[in-house]
């Protein structure tokens, strides 16, 4: 760096300073984020922290997902049409939307079909210019949600109208495209980032129609944005919004006690009853979008016998494993997925807890002397904080009813390879987060017989369960969709292909001075609609 | 000396290539590859894995891709980061200040306490403040620096509130990044008040840093001291009346110091390596916590390029502590 140039950036930061000390009634709020994001295009990643840092502040899409709820509502698009028969889904681009500006780029123009149609393509056609503006670039949601076969064309009507034509019908598309993968990013923008070479600063200066503008990122440090003031939805309620990267849970609480930071997410589950008992902090609570299960292999004996799954799903005693796992932090699972989705069937009852029974059952089932791998993940996840410790206490209930389970684990990346295998010995402990709030994100993805082999790890093709989910993927009709899927939960529950083990409690603590905050469903930490008192 | 230092320098060459081999192959060993980790739990098809692989090149033979990253060396480019996509030498030298930053200031601390501690216990051997100083360095070198951090800021920060949790410097201070040490740009900023909050924010985690070194380096001055002082020659000057503080401190301390500088430099390079646990639990960007993470994200260039750029910087200060040794020790020289 030349001495001129170290002077001019000394100098920006004194003016930078002197504009902080002369807005000194600006609004702050401090995020002590959990990490730092991988990258800030949303579609290049699958990581929530990510989708925070980059989707939900700076970036939106044609249909949102309501603050605090998996149902959709417009976004960039202010209504769509679908045709009768599923294939075409039109959509009427919202008026007047306002591109944000960078040190190097202001928009010429507002945001029209254009916008749409590049980022889409880019994710969607391997000769786009952008496709591979970063080398690797997998798109990895773009291909989860199946898009790569789905869409067949993405057309421009007029200047504000969008068509896309799909190649079968197909219900979860519009949760789809509530997903970060399908934020809207200025084609604009790019351009310009092209014709300068810097193609890959679309991922470094991320820039978009959100409330929030991003201003400047320091790695594993801090974020800084300010509010976007010709935001669609209005300005927000605080200026500044900073991210303050803290990536011990323990280190996040102590600074929320402090005052450095006004809300954290993720903390220790020991922690809690301490941040309820501060009284600056308030601290919320909700059932998260996830589920832990154990999957047993369905295709190998004596698993194979529906009697035999649930025998054991009987000999679990999950209430304990919440317990002592969770310290009270969960909920047992009775369903594939959690409370919180739209057609969680409440009517399904459980395999109640009771050795006696399960041990009498296996018996009759002509099992004796049954030994079984247990897998257990090397990882805390969010639905299953250790799952070494929640193996230890399946393995004792399994003794108690005469089955003796030998715990196995791998590192990470190799269990998730070989639990997949449909050979594969042993029930093996996993979970799920959902994407998009849709039920088939859980029943076909993780049930479905398209999915043995990958994420089915039970191994598990049963035709009826089969039949309806793919029915109603198939319907528009959501209360229709309800139905089937209900159905679904009871043929599940029937066949035990899982047991079931709990979903977690998701936690948010923070300051008292802060309101307007809304736990969201899908895991998003969202700062719209958010204020904090003086 | 010129000699001398050709030959420590070329002594290097084939060390450098030995990391060079080491870091990219160490990696590979491990199960799992970077894209089927973003994948997670969502599996990803062997088909789209394959082009994904092919589209980053970690299909060809390896000696093709050894042979490319060596390329790369020569020329300075050691590639991007497979998960951020920014060029590894670049998320280096962001990260690096930071980490150099709070080494420096552990590696003072322990050698401005650790030294006089470790002198005046060998001297007064067996008095209290030995068997103080020695048991202070027996817990210090034994600590869990995890369960160290969280002590001192649950005390200092959360009941004494005298030092600020974690982080740089307060967020009420913005300014851009000149060296990329945060004490020098908080001057230049000439903000009032922001060298203040850069050194408030680097007291606790500079302490902690510098806890196993110094304890080190305390046994260590002690036990040469011990070995010195029962040395003919410093008998000697004790028998032509020169007075205490000159036997210690002129005769006896120069020849001291020579174990003591080789383990402040092994020390100084296990810290630039990456004060890993300290740099979590204060949240200080540096080199450290980037490392393991890419460990976790098998991010391929970033490990073969951080590593190599790590262990030339260790090679690099302990090239300088030869050096050191020679100054002090002149009989080194001709070895």
């Amino acid at each position: 760096m030349t001495f001129q140039r170290t002077l001019k950036s000394a100098l920006l930061g004194a003016s930078l300073v002197a504009l902080l000390a002369g807005a000194a009634s600006a609004k702050t709020l401090v995020y002590c984020s959990e990490a730092s994001p991988e990258g800030f295009d949303p579609a290049l990643y699958t990581a929530g922290t990510t989708f925070d840092a980059a989707s939900r502040t700076v970036y939106n899409r044609l249909l949102e997902f309501k603050h605090g709820s998996t149902e959709l509502e417009p976004g960039l698009a202010e209504s769509y049409d679908v045709s009768d028969d599923g294939l075409e889904y039109t959509f009427h681009l919202r008026p007047g939307v306002k591109f944000q500006t960078t040190e190097f780029f202001t928009p010429s123009r507002e945001l029209n079909a254009d916008d749409v149609i590049f980022s889409f393509e880019r994710q969607l056609k391997a000769d786009n210019p952008w496709n591979q503006y970063v080398p690797g670039a997998s798109w990895e949601y773009f291909a989860g949600m199946g898009f790569p076969d789905l869409i067949k064309s993405i057309e421009k009507v007029d200047d504000m109208t969008v068509k896309f034509t799909l190649t079968h019908p197909e219900a979860p598309f519009l949760a789809d495209l509530g997903m970060d993968f399908a934020s809207i990013m200025s084609k604009e923008y790019a351009d310009k980032l092209a014709a300068d070479g810097k193609m890959e600063q679309l991922n470094q200066v991320p820039l978009g129609t959100g409330p929030f503008q991003f201003v400047a990122y320091q790695p594993d440090a801090v974020i800084r944005y300010k509010a976007n003031a010709d935001y669609w939805g209005g300005k927000e309620k605080i200026d500044d919004l900073v991210f303050a990267i803290t990536t011990d849970a323990a280190v996040r609480a102590q600074k929320l006690k402090a005052g450095e930071c006004h809300i954290m997410p993720y903390p220790n589950a020991a922690d809690v009853e301490g941040l309820k008992a501060d009284p600056n902090l308030q601290v919320m609570e909700q059932e998260g979008l996830n589920v832990a299960y154990l999957a047993y292999n369905t295709t190998q004996a004596p698993f194979d016998n529906v009697a035999v799954r649930k025998a054991l799903n009987m000999a679990i005693n999950k209430q304990a494993i919440v317990d002592a796992v969770f310290q009270g932090a969960a909920t047992v699972a009775k369903n594939p997925i959690p409370p919180t989705m739209w057609s969680y069937n409440d009517a399904v009852q459980d395999d109640a807890y009771d050795p006696k029974a399960a041990k009498k059952m296996l018996q009759d089932a002509g099992v004796q002397n049954l030994s079984m791998k247990v897998w257990a993940m090397p990882v805390a996840r969010p639905y299953m904080l250790n799952a070494r410790r929640a193996a230890e206490l399946i393995q004792a209930d399994f003794a108690e009813v005469g089955v003796k389970a030998e715990i196995v684990t791998y590192e990470w990346a190799e269990y998730l390879d070989r639990s997949k295998a449909k050979d594969r010995d042993g029930a093996v402990m996993l979970g799920w987060t959902g994407d998009n709030g849709d039920p088939d994100n859980f029943l076909d993805t993780l049930l479905g017989c398209d999915a043995v082999g990958g994420n089915n790890r039970a191994q598990w093709c049963n035709e009826e369960f089969d039949d309806l989910v793919s029915k109603a993927k198939a319907t528009a009709d959501q209360a229709e969709r309800t139905k089937l899927y209900e159905e679904a939960q009871v043929v599940f529950k029937r066949e035990a292909p899982w047991a079931t083990i709990d979903h977690s409690l998701v936690f948010m603590p923070m300051s008292k001075k802060v309101s307007g905050f809304v736990q969201d469903p899908l895991g998003y930490h969202r700062f719209d609609g958010v204020d904090i008192s003086e | 000396m010129l000699r001398f230092l050709l030959g420590r320098v070329l002594v290097l060459v084939p060390t450098f290539i030995g990391v060079s081999v080491i870091a990219f192959s160490f990696i590979r060993l491990l199960p799992g590859d970077p894209v089927m980790l973003m994948s997670g739990e969502r599996v990803m098809s062997p088909e789209r894995h394959a082009q994904i692989m092919h589209a980053l090149g970690y299909d060809r033979p390896l000696v093709v891709q050894y042979l490319d990253y060596l390329g790369g060396i020569l020329t300075g480019d050691l590639g991007q980061s497979i998960v951020t996509k920014r060029p590894v030498l670049q998320e280096f030298f962001t990260l690096f200040p930071a980490t150099l930053e709070l080494s420096i200031c552990a590696i003072l601390i322990a050698v401005l306490v650790g030294i006089p501690a470790g002198v005046i216990a060998g001297v007064k051997r067996g008095s209290w403040f030995d068997q103080i100083v020695m048991g202070i360095a027996l817990v210090g070198y034994s600590m869990p620096i995890f369960w160290w951090g969280l002590l001192l800021i649950i005390l200092f920060s959360g009941v004494l509130g005298w030092t600020p949790v974690s982080g740089r410097i307060s967020l009420l201070y913005y300014f851009p990044q000149v060296t990329g040490f945060m004490l020098i740009d908080s001057l230049i900023s000439g903000q009032a008040g922001a060298f203040r909050s850069a050194l408030s924010h680097l007291v606790l985690p500079a302490i902690v840093l510098a806890t196993i070194p110094l304890a080190v380096i305390a046994r260590q001055t002690r036990s040469a001291m011990l070995e010195v002082l029962g040395e003919d020659y410093v008998r000697t000057a004790r028998a032509k009346g020169l007075s205490p503080f000159r036997v210690v401190s002129v005769h006896a301390l120069r020849n001291a110091l020579i174990p003591v500088i080789t383990t402040i430099g092994l020390q100084t390079g296990v810290l630039l390596a990456g004060a890993i646990l300290t740099e979590s639990i204060f949240s200080w960007p540096g080199i450290g916590k980037w490392m393991v993470d890419s460990v976790f994200r098998r991010d391929y260039p970033v490990i073969q390029g951080g590593l190599l750029v790590i262990a030339g910087i260790i090679m690099l200060v302990n090239l300088t502590v030869d050096l050191l040794y020679g100054l002090i020790n002149p009989r080194i020289r001709h070895l």
